[in-house]
């Protein structure tokens, strides 16, 4: 069972079987980089340490994340609770599950739709396309959509959020290039609520966190969805690219504290990157990962389950 | 966040001063923060650990020179090793004998492709080319219309094709006769956002390749990617041949050291960089701004450049001395401060810092060289005693000061206030007196020298 924001449906695939049947791979994309690291090992000695290190490292979690993990490790090597290699992944498994969990929280109740979802990240990151799929995803709900085209800056954004629109059957409510996102916002929502409608999902350009002026247009538009709804926005998501390093921390930080992200959908993650850097973001900043985006079609995109991230992150 | 690399090696090296050796004990726990400054700035593990090896192989048993602190004299091998990783300054395109010359941009999705498309042929345009523009992105939604809007918006031609036309090569073909009969020397062909083990669309490009025959193969990666970037990268250099790196989204406080491995694994130079949304945004890259931006600081070796010609080693070095005995007097303070105005303009010096990590707060600063005037004049009114004990200063000598230096007493008492706080945060500081990282002392609003060097 997922939870939505209106309550919770049936579970399906699962990220590793969506994974394994995405794109056509030259070689696994995920190879088992634990398992590489602990090939033959019995004891746990400097050497494998080290291995494991450079495993943590190169998912992106981040060096602080991964030296927590190793001194937890050598900590229990010491007090001889921890002899065998093989009991190592178990330990990570655990850690690293620990964070996860620990940020895990359920969407905010909507009792009266329409709910709004405010969609924000870097350039570039997935927002658009995310949109798309979470719009086929409500639908296949049964629920309805109005999609909002709030990036009205960058070339043919529009044009693109209006092929999603088509494509899973969504109105989109669209101004012309370079008008007021909070004017095409204020549209959306006014119309989603005099239409009884589910969903409004809104798109926004995409802008890097250290553009203060850009930053508060997210502002101006959160205001903007409060003039016609007070709770509004029920959800304000953070699209944060799989590929992306340690300044993805830098992004969650900043957003949130700008647009008050409740959640962050990974996308791209079917290509080999790990998406480490959520674990960092879920244990200094707090925030629930909601989705992973997992191709470019319209039904690739996963809720996120911590214990399914965490065998993707190394096939443990 | 980010805490710049010479600062944590100041501390690492605080009881390391003006003698003995750089020894594996003193560069043991330095090497450690390079490397997580390393890591921190997304520079690939692998490349992190040669890095090292080549940074300890340097250092070790290295005079300690009197001009520079250990910690910037570290900080100084570890610039000139990334540096050496980075390459020199190469955005030098190649062209066909024959024209049109191809170049080929290729990517994972989102990275920059198509905006960066568009920059290429302004920047073409603006040196003497005459550049046509194809999409042959046939699959993601709204690609082809987003390089017609670009077009229009930069003035440069595309070919556009027709819509039912959904065959790349057929598009790139049509495109490159086009450019041809129209006089066109160049055509830039941006090509969908792929992933490097999408063994079909990689095939795809392959082929793209073997029937246009490119001159360039711009390989056109986001400066935020992590760890990953170097198997990317790599992937597509083995299956195309990539001839140059375009790096994007450098207007962010992304360190990019994603970069400096996707140098190090392809061995191909960084061409451009991408600092904005806007057409104009395209840089050349810069070796040395790339290495600084790495470790988090701003241009530092051009910095002590300049600087050790407009100041006097000899008494830098005593400044050094007094400001960590905490002996650093007000006559001190007008000293560094009529040496800070032989150096220029400070506006120039601040450009020379790249705005990212805490040196991003920069731009609120004003640096006001009347203030820097006035704040001499108030100096120049005290007495020697005055200058050599700020704590005799009270409510008579203040009025006298400021009658005597056309000033206000709020101003002298707030001259005071910030001096008596700089000393204090100054004493907390150790290191040489000058390198150190602008912008993290906080001095208050309006403090005319408030993030310089060597205050
Ligand atoms: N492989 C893969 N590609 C994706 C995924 N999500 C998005 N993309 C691709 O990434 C590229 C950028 O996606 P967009 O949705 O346009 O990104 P955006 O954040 O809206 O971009 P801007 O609005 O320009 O900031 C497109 O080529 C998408 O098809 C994913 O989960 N996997
Ligand atoms: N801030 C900033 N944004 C950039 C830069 N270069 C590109 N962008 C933005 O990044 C986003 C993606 O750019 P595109 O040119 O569409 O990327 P692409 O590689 O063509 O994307 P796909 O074709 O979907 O794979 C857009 O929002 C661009 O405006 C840059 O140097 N700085
Ligand atoms: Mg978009
Ligand atoms: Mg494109």
């Amino acid at each position: 069972m997922i939870q939505t924001l209106f309550g919770t449906v049936e579970q399906e695939p699962s990220l590793l079987e969506k994974l394994k049947s995405g794109v056509q791979k030259t070689r696994a994309g995920l190879v088992s980089a634990l398992e590489d690291a602990l090939q033959g090992k019995k004891e746990i000695n400097a050497d494998l340490l080290d291995e494991l290190e450079s495993t943590l490292i190169a998912s992106d979690m981040g060096v602080r994340t991964t030296e927590e993990i190793l001194e937890r490790i050598r900590q229990r090597v010491e007090r001889h609770q921890l002899n065998d290699a093989a009991e190592l992944k178990g330990l990570i498994r655990e850690h690293l599950l620990e964070i996860l969990q620990a940020s895990e929280r359920a969407p905010a109740h909507v009792a009266e739709p329409p709910a709004v979802i405010l969609v924000v990240g870097v350039n570039g990151s997935g927002k658009t396309t995310t949109i798309g799929k979470l719009a086929a995803r409500f639908k296949s709900e049964q629920r309805s959509v109005i999609l909002c085209a709030a990036d009205t800056f960058r070339a043919a954004a529009i044009e693109q959020l209006e092929i999603w629109g088509e494509r899973t059957g969504s109105p989109v409510v669209r101004q012309s290039p370079g008008s007021d996102p909070s004017a095409v916002l204020f549209d959306a929502v006014s119309a989603a609520r005099a239409r009884k409608v589910d969903y409004v999902i809104v798109d926004t350009a995409g802008r890097l966190q250290t553009k203060e002026n850009l930053m508060a247009e997210l502002q101006k538009m959160a205001r903007t969805a409060k003039k016609v709804i007070p709770e509004a926005p029920h959800e304000v998501l953070l699209v944060l690219d799989a590929t992306t390093g340690q300044n993805g921390l830098e992004q969650a930080r900043k957003f949130t504290e700008t647009s008050g992200v409740t959640g962050i959908v990974l996308a791209k993650l079917d290509g080999t990157a790990k998406g480490g850097i959520v674990v960092a973001i879920a244990r200094e900043l707090d925030l629930p990962i909601r989705y992973v985006g997992v191709g470019e079609k319209v039904d690739d995109l996963l809720p996120f389950d911590a214990e399914k991230f965490i065998a993707s992150l190394f096939e443990i | 966040m980010f805490d710049n690399l010479s600062e944590k090696l100041q501390r690492v090296f605080k009881n390391l001063r003006g003698e003995g050796k750089l020894s594996a004990e003193n560069m043991e726990s330095a090497l450690r923060e390079i490397r997580m400054a390393l890591l921190e700035a997304d520079v690939n593990f692998r490349v992190v650990k040669q890095l090292i090896e080549n940074i300890k192989q340097k250092a070790m048993g290295e005079e300690v020179l009197a001009a520079l602190s250990p910690s910037q004299q570290v900080v100084k091998i570890v610039h000139e090793e990334l540096i050496k990783i980075l390459g020199s300054h190469e955005s030098k395109l190649r062209f066909a004998n024959e024209p049109p010359s191809v170049f080929l941009i290729v990517g994972l999705q989102g990275s920059g492709k198509t905006t960066t498309t568009g920059k290429l042929a302004r920047w073409l345009s603006r040196n003497g080319h005459r550049p046509m523009m194809v999409s042959v992105d046939v699959y993601r939604p709204a690609a082809r219309e987003q390089l017609k809007v670009i077009a229009r918006e930069t003035g440069q031609p595309v070919y556009e094709g027709a819509a039912e036309e959904k065959q790349p090569m057929e598009l790139a073909r049509a495109a490159r006769r086009e450019s041809a009969n129209s006089g066109r020397d160049v055509l830039l062909v941006d090509t969908a956002g792929r992933l490097h083990i999408d063994d079909q669309l990689m095939g795809e490009l392959s082929e793209l390749k073997e029937q246009l025959n490119p001159v360039e193969i711009l390989f056109v990666a986001d400066a935020m990617t992590g760890q990953d970037a170097v198997k990317s990268a790599d992937e597509f250099h083995k299956r195309l041949g990539i001839t140059g790196v375009i790096l994007t989204k450098m207007d962010g406080d992304a360190r990019g050291g994603g970069a400096l491995s996707i140098r190090h694994v392809t061995g191909q130079p960084l061409k451009f960089v991408g600092v904005g949304e806007k057409f104009d945004a395209l840089e050349p890259f810069h070796p040395d701004r790339a290495a600084n931006r790495i470790l988090g600081m701003g241009d530092i070796l051009s910095f002590i450049e300049k600087a050790g010609e407009a100041i006097d080693q000899k008494q830098a070095v005593e400044m050094q001395r007094k400001l960590i005995e905490n002996e650093f007097t007000l006559e001190d303070f007008r000293d560094q401060l009529r040496q800070i105005r032989k150096l220029g303009p400070l506006g120039s010096l601040l450009d020379m810092m790249p705005k990212v990590g805490m040196l991003k707060d920069l731009k609120d600063v004003k640096i006001d060289e009347k203030e820097i005037e006035r704040v001499v004049a108030i100096i120049d009114s005290m007495t020697p005693r005055e200058r050599d004990n700020h704590m005799i200063i009270n409510g008579s000598r203040r009025r006298r000061i400021a009658r005597g230096s056309g000033t206000s007493v709020q101003e002298v008492n707030q001259l005071l206030k910030q001096y008596a706080q700089a000393r204090k945060m100054m004493k907390g500081l150790s290191g040489g007196f000058i390198g150190r990282k602008l912008g993290k002392m906080k001095m208050p609003a309006g403090f005319p020298f408030g993030n310089m060097p060597g205050m």
